[in-house]
């Protein structure tokens, strides 16, 4: 392997064994809460909505586990992340390197998280007498792929805005809150009136969580889903990037 | 003759008053042509019109007051910082900016930290590996190596920090004023150490207000004052002049 590969990854590693000892203390509760998280929302929706509201769906509670572990994943990853530039100052403010690596790290981490909890939801699929689909061999690894360069772009974007407008957190937060309600992830995209339907191809973060769920419940690949959140992805990642390349030489100014 | 180490060619740095716009998003709508104009006109100038290069295996002291710009030049040669206006070459291998707290993490412990800062210098994980014993013994923390260096005193990080650096095999050091705080075996532990750096060629920049470290160590020294350079000559009448200004 050439040096300045094998120093890419070394850095990759010591900045995410750092970051798991700094945000959970041990690599084991990061995993916890990336499982509990989403099993607590799930289970609240499943209050509020099936036995409150008496929604009209089969497996519910499948149902939003297929979408609430990617959704957890992604909101985690933006509303955590946004503050990883300044929670690295000290070493952004004396050592010149690819500062872009850091909320890569982390994104990358939330990734294998999200991984890891897969075999909760094949339990819970279990439960419903539905078992895993071979498609899921080169469906997983395309999803996985679109979301991390999608997540990824959005989290340099606002982690770089961060630093230069504090305040940026609260609207992030907002919006990803307002963007959760937006997407069909407790309810289903059928349910949406035909004439909002426009809603589900103009937010990307819908196409995504559908071919999750249509993915982990049936099996199934809509290409053309899969296609748009990949451009959109593409879009985002361009985007943080241009943005974080334009004011990266002045974060050590503004820690 | 070989080419210079580094270079400052007509440099200038100024700063934008941050505060305005880290204020907020919502200060920056409620107030935005006052803030504009804030950001605008009121820079703040650190550097000013700053020429000098140093040879390679020089040994250059920085002088001058509180907030003359020193840590300003070191940050633009580490290359963190960029140069408003004019160019700043460096020809060898940057090394760390050393300072105190220097990219440590206060969560880790001080072993970690060597992992953590030997890497971000640019050494491998495996080089590191191979230092790691030798840091250690340097830095001569005992127990508390093994802590979270937040619990460290600021002369103990200091230690931690020169410790990683001894353990690198740098080209180009930067010092920031990191010997005020270790204890008097230590500062003659740096001093020993910085010296041997000396005769193996080893280029350094060093800024102190310690005037028996810059006479014993610097072949040249600079006095940076009001944001422009003095005087530049032989350590002993530069410092005498800074002395007798102050
Ligand atoms: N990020 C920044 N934003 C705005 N002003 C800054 C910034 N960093 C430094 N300055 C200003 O630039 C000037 C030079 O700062 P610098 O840190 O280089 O001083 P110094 O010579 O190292 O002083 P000291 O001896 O106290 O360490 C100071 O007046 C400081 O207020
Ligand atoms: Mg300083």
């Amino acid at each position: 392997m050439k040096r300045s590969v094998k120093h890419l990854v070394d850095l990759i590693v010591v900045l995410t064994q750092k970051d798991l000892k700094v945000r959970y203390k041990s690599s084991f509760l990061g995993y916890f809460w990336s499982v509990a998280n989403p099993l607590a929302y799930a289970f609240v929706f499943y209050i509020a909505f099936k036995i409150v509201m008496k929604i009209q769906m089969e497996n519910y509670a499948l149902f939003l586990i297929a979408g609430l572990f990617p959704w957890q994943w992604f909101s985690n990853s933006v509303n955590v992340n946004i503050f990883c530039f300044l929670n690295n100052a000290s070493i952004i403010k004396k050592v010149n390197f690819p500062k872009s690596i850091i909320p890569f790290t982390l994104v990358l981490q939330d990734l294998i998280h999200f991984l890891a909890a897969v075999p909760v939801i094949v339990l819970f699929m279990a439960i419903y007498h539905k078992s895993p689909s071979w498609n899921w061999i080169y469906g997983i690894p395309i999803l996985l792929v679109i979301q991390l360069i999608l997540t990824y772009g959005l989290a340099l974007f606002v982690s770089t805005i961060n630093l230069f407008f504090r305040d940026l957190e609260r609207l992030t937060a907002l919006g990803v809150t307002l963007l959760f309600y937006f997407t069909p992830v407790f309810y289903s995209e059928t349910m949406i009136p035909a004439k909002y339907h426009y809603f589900i191809q103009i937010n990307p973060l819908s196409t995504l969580i559908i071919s999750w769920r249509n993915l982990f419940l049936n099996g199934q690949i809509n290409w053309m889903y899969i296609a748009a959140s990949f451009v959109s992805g593409l879009v985002f990642l361009a985007g943080g990037y241009w943005v974080y390349s334009k004011l990266s030489w002045k974060f050590a100014e503004v820690l | 003759m070989s080419i210079p180490a580094v270079v400052f060619n007509q440099v200038g740095k100024s700063y934008p008053q941050y505060h305005h716009i880290t204020g907020g998003i919502k200060n920056f709508v409620f107030h935005l042509p006052s803030v504009l104009r804030a950001v605008r006109d009121s820079r703040y100038v650190a550097l000013q019109d700053i020429n000098f290069s140093v040879k390679q295996g020089e040994c250059l002291g920085l002088i001058g007051r509180n907030g003359a710009g020193k840590s300003t030049s070191l940050g633009l040669i580490a290359g963190v910082l960029k140069p408003t206006v004019g160019q700043v070459t460096v020809s060898l291998r940057v090394s760390p900016l050393l300072e105190l707290g220097a990219g440590f993490n206060p969560d880790l412990t001080g072993r970690e930290n060597i992992f953590l800062n030997g890497v971000l210098l640019g050494m491998t994980r495996l080089e590191v590996a191979r230092k790691v014993d030798e840091i250690i013994a340097f830095a001569d923390l005992g127990d508390f190596i093994e802590q979270p260096i937040r619990v460290y005193s600021s002369g103990m990080v200091a230690r931690l920090g020169f410790s990683v650096v001894s353990g690198l095999d740098p080209e180009l050091l930067l010092i920031d004023e990191i010997l005020a705080v270790g204890d008097m075996r230590f500062q003659e532990k740096c001093m020993a150490k910085m010296m041997g750096f000396k005769q193996q060629g080893v280029t350094m920049i060093l800024v102190s207000h310690s005037m028996g470290d810059i006479l014993k160590i610097c072949d040249r020294v600079i006095w940076i004052e009001n944001h422009l350079v003095k005087m530049v000559g032989e350590p002993r009448q530069v410092v005498e002049s800074y002395l007798a200004n102050v």
